[in-house]
């Protein structure tokens, strides 16, 4: 409970991430208004100025992605706000930040799709667009938020990860976290791990903008340092001029793979709730957590023991966390879902049905319930 | 308190219940409760049916929706009509007079919410905080002390001593019509 001076906050989740995005050290944002995403572009259009900062409003997503693009080459931390259709737009851009090893940051709050779809009713709709939305095999991070405090903590964490990782990191809302308002007691500044992307230290002329190192990540040089070197969408050399040398092509492209791979313990966030006895498991994101967890109140009320793996990290695909909790004794598990079971293929992949797996769907543009989880559960 | 209290604020789109509700949600914080603020967001929230809704707790609130709220505030008939049956058996209705004429429950309390706003303050534009006083007074969701600090805290400073009449307004209007409805004398066979 509060202590004697009540510093909790009622904010909601745009919000948070949009104070995230200032906590964490963005200080361009590029975007084109869509609900339910535009409440983050509103609060950094005032925001960021007060802090040095840059704001502008696009043309469309597709300038919007470009522009971060820019910003982040160009040696400051960017980051962008959209929904569904935007998102969309974003994708041939993303490709190109995850070739060129462009630290950005792309937030979807998920609207019922495809196409305008349901403005702006809940959806969980994009999961797998996040994953594979551009062409071409490519390595991504996505994260998904499932209540306002994680918003804004995961809000940093992409903007770490991007700058760490030299890498598009996704972040996933869906209507209901970024629209609901809770209260929250945000860490203090001196909490917050803030990282920065790591510069060249050699001379410009020793300066090799894509060579391979321990981990995989090259400093990164910002434009205007005086450090000259190309960047492209080509599949290119460790000077980062094109080639299609197969020796070259498949060094370089499987680096980039092997950086994410480097850091993949840190990078697959979950948490496990009430899993030490459970006999079932269910599986959730984004604010189908809320709803589990108050239906796990109720089931273990009636001595149905459940637990919860909740995943914060979508990919890298978290599949650790499910030898543990089939470690737990695990009879089942139930993935609830707002799609058709997106997520649901991972579990059942990683799983191999060692277990039952059962999916739940709602499609309609309303937050699955906790009596649905409970009577899905009871059918086990 | 109970364990989880839901508190739906329904009417039409500008009248300033989303705000409300966000006011609430603030005074229940300073109160030192668990909040979660949510509102209808689509095409009737202009000038159809909106709503907002609060949950209050002294626990940890995860689920972010109400579905069977233990108390609602009606501030239209369609409103009123469209959310009456969602209302918690048991339920505390409070329903602006001036807008409903057909009350669906005889235990509701009726108060002319907008009408006495205007009369008092002038101004229809308070009413949602004359409401907030209301509800205050009835239910004792929050603090009479929170919620005036929510509300001072939220409004712009030019309009702090309107709202402060407002609030009190809300005060007086619960307090009357608590008193006209005290329950009568319990009958004895005895006397």
């Amino acid at each position: 409970m509060p202590s004697k001076k009540n510093n909790y906050k009622l904010m909601q989740g745009n919000e948070a991430v949009a104070q995230g995005a200032i906590d964490g050290g963005v200080r361009f944002f590029a975007g084109y208004p869509i609900t339910p995403a535009t409440e983050i572009a509103e609060i950094l259009s005032n925001k960021l100025p007060e802090v040095g900062g840059k704001f502008i409003q696009m043309e469309d997503e597709i300038g919007s992605i470009a522009a971060i693009i820019g910003a982040s080459i160009g040696g400051v931390k960017s980051l962008t706000a959209t929904s569904g259709p935007g998102f969309s737009l974003m994708q041939e851009n993303i490709g190109f930040a995850c070739i060129a090893e462009i630290p950005i940051v792309i937030v979807n709050v998920m609207r019922g799709g495809p196409s305008t779809g349901l403005p702006t009713s809940p959806s969980q709709g994009d999961v797998m667009q996040a994953r594979w939305g551009t062409h071409g095999d490519h390595p991504i991070i996505v994260l998904s938020a499932s209540n306002v405090y994680q918003a804004y903590l995961l809000t940093i964490k992409a903007i770490n990860f991007s700058e760490k990782y030299r890498n598009p990191v996704i972040l996933l809302l869906d209507e209901v976290v970024a629209h609901m308002r809770a209260r929250v007691l945000l860490p203090k500044k001196d909490e917050i791990e803030v990282l920065e992307r790591i510069k060249p230290t050699v001379p410009p002329e020793w300066y090799v903008p894509y060579e391979n190192n321990l981990t995989g990540v090259p400093p990164m040089a910002a434009f205007g340092d005086g450090y000259r070197y190309h960047v492209t969408g080509l599949v290119h050399d460790e000077k980062g001029f094109p080639t299609s040398k197969p020796d070259e092509v498949e060094r370089g492209l499987r680096r980039i793979f092997e950086k994410i791979e480097k850091g993949f313990h840190e990078i697959c966030m979950v948490k496990y709730h009430y899993l030490e006895d459970a006999d079932f498991c269910i599986v959730a994101y984004g604010s189908v957590v809320l709803s589990s967890l108050s239906a796990i109140e109720e089931l273990r009320k009636e001595g149905i023991k459940v637990g919860l793996l909740e995943l914060n990290t979508l990919f890298p695909f978290p599949r650790f966390a499910f030898d543990k909790v089939l470690n737990f004794g695990i009879k089942g598990f139930l993935v609830p879902e707002m799609n058709l079971g997106q997520i649901y293929r991972e579990v059942v992949r990683v799983t191999e049905r060692k277990v039952p797996v059962k999916k739940f769907n709602k499609i309609y543009g309303e937050l699955i319930t906790p009596d649905e989880i409970i009577k899905e559960i009871k059918k086990f | 308190m109970k364990e989880r209290v839901e508190i739906r604020l329904a009417g039409t789109g500008g009248q300033g219940l989303i705000t409300a509700g966000i006011i609430l949600a603030e005074a229940a914080i300073l109160d030192g409760k668990n909040v979660v603020q949510s509102q209808s967001y689509g095409p009737e929230a202009r000038g159809g049916a909106s709503k907002a809704e609060v949950i209050i707790s002294d626990r940890e609130i995860y689920y972010p929706k109400t579905s069977n709220p233990d108390i609602l505030l009606a501030m239209s008939q369609e409103a009123c009509n469209k959310y009456f049956n969602d209302l918690k058996p048991g339920g505390i209705l409070i329903v602006d007079s001036t807008f409903i004429t057909n009350v669906p429950s005889s235990s509701a309390y009726q108060i002319p919410i907008t009408k006495m706003t205007i009369e008092k303050l002038k101004k229809p534009v308070f009413a949602n905080i004359v409401a907030l006083g209301i509800l205050c007074e009835i239910t004792k969701i929050v603090t009479r002390k929170s919620l005036t600090k929510a509300v001072l805290e939220r409004v712009p400073e030019a309009f702090i001593e309107q709202n402060k009449k407002a609030l009190q307004l809300g005060f007086r209007l619960a307090k009357k019509e608590l008193k006209n409805r005290k329950e009568p004398e319990e009958f004895t066979a005895d006397e």
